[in-house]
């Protein structure tokens, strides 16, 4: 009895493996988009496709690159207004449909040139072999992201935020990260102010302003909560409500910074005017 | 004895020597890192340079009126010399770098010719702005060279001082980033010698106004500690920790702390009427589970909640899986880019993690707005003829003198780069132009 069952079993498994694989591979290219409205500043997955799309139309001459960035938001607009739709900026269902049925998506091609790095185009009518030239230094092709993009702030690039990253972890490590975004916030002051350097390396590098930089602590990896405590202050944020200085009481050695205005204390750090 | 005397003498000696030679050691370690630390300045100074300076061509092409121009030209001229300073003090005497420097100067005799001359009498040449036009295309290369070597060297920490001793000792240096890349980046240069050689990135200023319209009646710490206690979420108010600023601060306010297992928060609330200032939530965020548009709404209501009522979205971006909003205080059609506001909201759960008003307490009024002067028919002649205006606002803006003025927003297209520009709707002058950019090649997945 049990003999008999077991091709039997095995049978019915084989046919849904069979039955279920190619119906799992249709949905997922038939089904365009996830649910979310698209809007200016997003990343992912969705804006690669948005962009793809739009790039296929000829409305979009930028790089397929993930992030929605000003080029991708004019591409959207003139295709709303081509298609006489509310012109928004905005990829909302109505948007999306219609992108859907006016253009081809080929997902795998398009992810395969941002996972390797290429340089690449996808207008439609075009065979997409020939719009893409290989990346020459491809050793090292397992990149974990998946835009080949990053937003940065305005007027600021990665290597910035790095940079202050490395000074905020060598002056505050060990710190609530409040006072991470404050020693941030503090740099940042500076570059604003007409008495201290107007570059953020200019800042960081002064001679003796910083004592993790005296001390080669600076050159510490960075944590990830000290990149996201850059970033927050080059946002906007300032705990330190305008502080050009900060000391920790314990092992301040100058009487001057005593004198100081002191605005108010975070974690172990005072800070003042 | 002798012998006591003589092994205690030795080992003396000795502990001294040692001490000596630790302290040596010390003081070279010491100079070393600030040898070390006067490079790395340099360097980084000179990337920035480079960015800023290829951001302020570009602007300076889709600048039209006269008096904002011949300042613009100063301004890439001081930076040019600025650059040049900075790699006049890298250690490169012995790498072909002249001809970036070649480059530099261009610009800077480019410019400062420009700078000096009437330009009202002698306007840009059309050969002028496509010299112009070439300059931003080779700055725009040597920027992304440098912030790819920047990015090397950050990422791997390398140390100026290897260069150093790889150059001075003139070993084949088998694999120096550095050098390489500057190599790459002199023959990017290189390539542009052929041809024919004949200046803001800064967000809209806001000088501050300090905080002179504020409402409400003092609040007391019990009253501050419960709202504080409301914002962070948390059951118990004796886990928030209060203190009141001190002298040094612009308005007195109270500072509220919360240490909990699941996360950490901080807020600053004004005195006067107990206005939430700033507000820091860190929490572990999980994966992203909602778009950055329903962020956005989250971030409208919660604003609404704390009677920020009139405000627009402004500006958006996500990084990772928190969205970062910033929002304008709009009176009336107007919208005020001093009264800004900033919201930070999780996209795991639409939680809000911060929140910064600072600028809007700052400068906040219910403001008497003139009716504009010039329409925006005429307001629209004042923008360069090559700029591609696609959309347009009315906006009060703080201009160089630090004053509100009633101006035209308009925001353009020129070549693949989008800028914006504001035209006074009283007289129709030039207050500023901007170029907007907003992503950036991800340097860490491009190796």
């Amino acid at each position: 009895m049990s003999y008999r069952l077991k091709p039997f079993v095995l049978f019915i498994f084989i046919g849904i493996l069979f039955i279920s694989f190619p119906w799992s591979n249709t949905q997922r290219t038939v089904k365009a988009f996830s649910d979310q409205v698209i809007q200016q500043g997003a990343e992912g997955d969705d804006v690669i496709e948005l962009q793809a799309r739009l790039q296929y139309l000829g409305f979009y001459n930028g790089k397929i690159d993930g992030v929605f960035g000003w080029g991708t938001y004019w591409a959207l607009r003139n295709f709303q207004y081509e298609f006489g739709l509310d012109v928004d900026g905005l990829a909302g269902a109505g948007t999306k449909q219609k992108l859907v049925k006016a253009s081809q998506y080929d997902k795998q091609f398009v992810k395969e040139q941002i996972r390797k790095g290429n340089d690449f185009n996808y207008y439609g009518g075009m065979d997409n072999n020939q719009q893409t030239s290989e990346n020459e230094d491809d050793q090292d092709t397992a990149s974990s992201s998946t835009t080949a993009s990053v937003n940065v702030p305005q007027g600021y690039s990665q290597n910035d935020i790095t940079l202050m990253a490395n000074a905020v972890h060598g002056e505050a490590r060990g710190e609530p990260y409040v006072g991470k975004v404050a020693v941030a916030a503090v740099i940042l002051n500076r570059v604003e102010s007409s008495t201290f350097p107007n570059t953020i390396s200019g800042v960081i590098f002064e001679p003796r302003a910083f004592t993790a930089v005296s001390d080669g602590q600076i050159w510490l990896t960075p944590d990830e909560s000290a990149r996201k405590a850059a970033l927050d202050a080059i946002n906007g944020w300032d705990p330190t409500g305008n502080a050009l200085y900060y000391f920790n009481p314990e092992t301040a050695t100058s009487s001057w910074i005593w004198s100081r205005p002191q605005i108010k204390k975070i974690g172990k750090h005072i800070f003042c005017k | 004895m002798v012998r006591w005397i003589l092994i205690a003498a030795l080992t003396l000696g000795f502990i001294g020597t040692a001490f000596w030679g630790y302290k040596e050691h010390q003081d070279k370690n010491a100079v070393l890192i600030q040898a070390e630390n006067t490079y790395q300045r340099s360097f980084h100074n000179l990337t920035y340079h480079i960015d800023l300076l290829h951001d302020k061509i570009g602007t300076a092409l889709a600048m039209n009126s006269k008096d904002k121009l011949s300042p613009q030209m100063v301004e890439i001229w001081r930076l040019t010399s600025e650059a040049l300073s900075d790699v006049g003090q890298l250690p490169l005497s012995l790498l072909p770098f002249n001809k970036t420097e070649e480059f530099l100067a261009n610009i800077g005799e480019f410019t400062y010719r420009t700078a000096v001359r009437d330009l009202d009498k002698e306007p840009l040449s059309d050969k002028e702005i496509e010299t112009l036009e070439n300059l931003y295309d080779q700055s725009e290369e040597i920027k992304d060279e440098l912030r790819q070597v920047q990015h090397t060297v950050l990422d791997d920490n390398l140390r100026w001082m290897d260069v150093q001793l790889a150059l001075a000792t003139q070993d084949e240096p088998a694999d120096n980033t550095i050098i390489d890349g500057f190599k790459t980046v002199e023959n990017t240069v290189d390539e542009f010698t052929e041809s024919d050689v004949q200046s803001f990135s800064t967000t809209v200023d806001t000088k501050e106004h300090a905080y002179q319209h504020l409402s409400g009646d003092k609040i007391d710490k019990q009253q501050a500690l419960a709202d504080s206690q409301d914002i962070f979420q948390v059951d118990h108010s004796e886990q928030i920790d209060i203190a009141q600023s001190g002298k040094g601060a612009d308005v007195p306010i109270y500072s509220m702390s919360y240490q909990g297992d699941d996360k950490n928060a901080h807020m600053d609330m004004t005195v006067q009427g107990g206005h939430p200032i700033t507000l820091l939530v860190d929490r572990p965020i999980n994966e992203q589970k909602i778009s950055l548009h329903k962020g956005a709404e989250k971030a409208k209501a919660y604003l609404e909640k704390f009677g920020f009522n009139d405000m627009s979205l402004f500006a958006s971006s996500q990084y990772d899986n928190v969205g970062v909003y910033s929002f304008l205080y709009q009176q009336g059609d107007t919208r005020v880019h001093s009264d800004a506001v900033e919201v930070k909201v999780a996209l795991d759960n639409g939680d809000i993690l911060g929140f910064t008003a600072r600028n809007y307490f700052m400068n906040h009024k219910e403001r008497d707005i003139p009716k504009a002067d010039l329409s925006s028919e005429e307001a629209k002649e004042e923008v360069n003829d090559s700029v591609d205006i696609q959309e347009e606002y009315q906006a009060v803006i703080d201009n160089d003198f630090g004053e509100e003025v009633l101006v035209y927003e308009f925001i353009g297209t020129m070549g693949g780069d989008t800028y914006r520009i504001f035209i006074n709707a009283m007289d129709g002058s030039e207050e500023k132009v901007e170029k907007l950019n907003d992503s950036e090649t991800d340097y860490a997945s491009m190796t």
